[in-house]
């Protein structure tokens, strides 16, 4: 008996100071006003995505981030600094980038992040900046046209964890299992060792990834919306307003246009031309 | 917090069973096998030896993550299609199994040379020597570190999150993008990590007291 009552007071205290620590901190940066210390500074942080080609990939040979989001990331830090205005880059994923937006490591998360209802009760959005749609990415051959076709028993269909197009597939392909993996890279490999028939997300980054591997093909169209936003924390609303004013001005002067056809130009199954602003 | 076991209490179930179960599988095999391999390290026949030695070296000196990717991609590619569940099981399996392998080899070699000696000299054959008088010994010594390999592997067992194994890392992965909510999600999944293993520790402080 006395044994077990030291087990359980052993419990107790360990879980009581997990819920101590778990409570440090509450008060943070996040809270301030991020135009006034961006002005002071004169530095915008920027969480972009580090693992996906055209959006924001890590150029291994100077270890830089390149891509779409990167390049408009710098447009609208010009704008609404002055051209001296210094835009910093964190590499985030989907898991990492509420948490570091939360606690004020980053100023804005603009990584590939679609505008949806749930997401909205955390923080706020920019405008749109990026229509894309989810799709399929399949083998070269395969038989999967639609996603239709893996509303099936025994259709595996792989994710990323974190991105809502996996739960998207729970909407169009109720009998499909869901396999999410970590990064695109990691379900990129589970795709070609065979683990899923298809692996979906939204149709940018795929196209992305069938640019890399030419064995394998976007497929049946896109079956979603997926508006990408700028995420930023709630309670700032003169940031929100000088991010749409600067999205506005970006896109009025043609930079828009001359970025997403530096990007998506040259990318078979994307129509750019669809896509300007 | 309470909200986050309120709203994905059978996510969270779910990844306590798969990672209570893939801990149990592996901690059954990698005691098997890791002290088999303790055994072949020391005995007097040189080929099982060098097959040891080489076995613990490579295993030992591998990322776990890398293991387990292997099988999860490459295995399927030649041989057979396994799961992740499967993948992250079998490379937990091996590499522990490495690290009790040295841990029981440390056992053995701890036992007085003499009780070998003496056992031989009364008839025993090696392996009966082995058996009845140097193992038990061993195996007495080596509770406390195997012990810490014990709860090493349940928390290496969140390796299972990468190929999808639908473990208790996986889900509370999933939970904290859907909720959004990752610091919560995460002390949850402490806690059911910490349930696993308090336990696990105070038994074998038990079998320590109760044997030593």
């Amino acid at each position: 008996m006395k044994k077990l009552f030291r087990l359980v007071s052993v419990i107790i205290s360990s879980l009581a100071l997990v819920l101590v620590l778990s409570a440090c901190g509450s008060k943070s940066l996040a809270d301030q006003n991020v135009v006034t210390r961006a002005k002071q500074t004169n530095t915008i942080t920027w969480g972009v995505k580090a693992d996906t080609k055209l959006f924001g990939l890590m150029d291994v040979k100077n270890s830089q981030i390149k891509g779409f989001e990167v390049d408009m990331a710098k447009a609208l830090t010009k704008q609404i600094l002055g051209p001296k205005g210094k835009a910093d880059f964190v590499q985030v994923t989907s898991s990492t980038r509420m948490p570091l937006l939360k606690n004020g490591n980053i100023d804005a998360i603009m990584a590939t992040m679609t505008i949806t209802p749930e997401r909205l009760k955390q923080v706020d959005f920019s405008r749109s900046y990026f229509d894309a749609g989810q799709s399929l990415l399949v083998k070269k051959g395969s038989s999967v046209k639609s996603v239709k076709d893996l509303n099936h028993k025994g259709a595996t269909v792989l994710g990323v964890v974190g991105s809502n197009s996996v739960q998207n597939v729970a909407k169009f392909a109720p009998k499909a299992k869901v396999l999410q993996l970590s990064d695109y890279a990691q379900a990129m490999t589970a795709l070609k060792s065979g683990q899923g028939e298809a692996l979906t997300t939204d149709n940018g980054i795929l196209a992305g990834m069938s640019v890399e591997n030419p064995g394998y093909v976007l497929t049946g169209g896109a079956f979603t919306k997926e508006p990408y936003g700028i995420a930023i924390n709630k309670g700032q609303p003169e940031f929100k307003r000088d991010l749409n004013t600067a999205l506005t001005k970006v896109e009025q002067s043609g930079q828009y246009n001359r970025i997403l056809k530096k990007w998506f130009g040259n990318v078979p199954g994307m129509n750019v031309k669809e896509m300007e602003r | 917090m309470i909200a986050i076991f309120h709203n994905y209490g059978g996510l969270l179930l779910q990844g306590f069973g798969q990672t209570l179960l893939c801990s149990v599988i592996a901690l059954f095999f990698s005691l098997i096998v890791g002290s088999m391999f303790a055994i072949f390290e020391t005995t007097p026949i040189k080929f099982l030896r060098v097959i040891a030695r080489i076995y613990i070296e490579v295993f030992r000196n591998i990322p776990l993550l890398v293991i387990t990717m292997f099988f999860f991609v490459v295995i399927p590619m030649f041989v057979a299609k396994i799961n992740g569940f499967t993948a992250g099981t079998i490379g937990l399996t091996i590499y522990t199994s490495a690290f009790i392998a040295e841990t029981v080899r440390s056992g053995i070699n701890s036992v007085d040379p003499g009780q070998m000696e003496g056992a031989r000299a009364n008839g025993l054959s090696w392996w009966q020597a082995m058996r009845h008088i140097v193992l038990p010994q061993a195996f007495r010594y080596v509770i406390p570190p195997l012990g810490n390999q014990f709860i090493n592997l349940v928390k290496n067992s969140s390796v299972l999150a990468f190929v999808a194994g639908f473990d208790l890392m996986y889900q509370g992965n999933v939970i904290a993008s859907d909720s959004l909510n990752t610091m919560s999600t995460y002390i949850c999944i402490g806690i059911l990590y910490l349930i696993i293993t308090l336990p696990l520790s105070y038994w074998m402080r038990y079998l320590e007291k109760k044997l030593a």
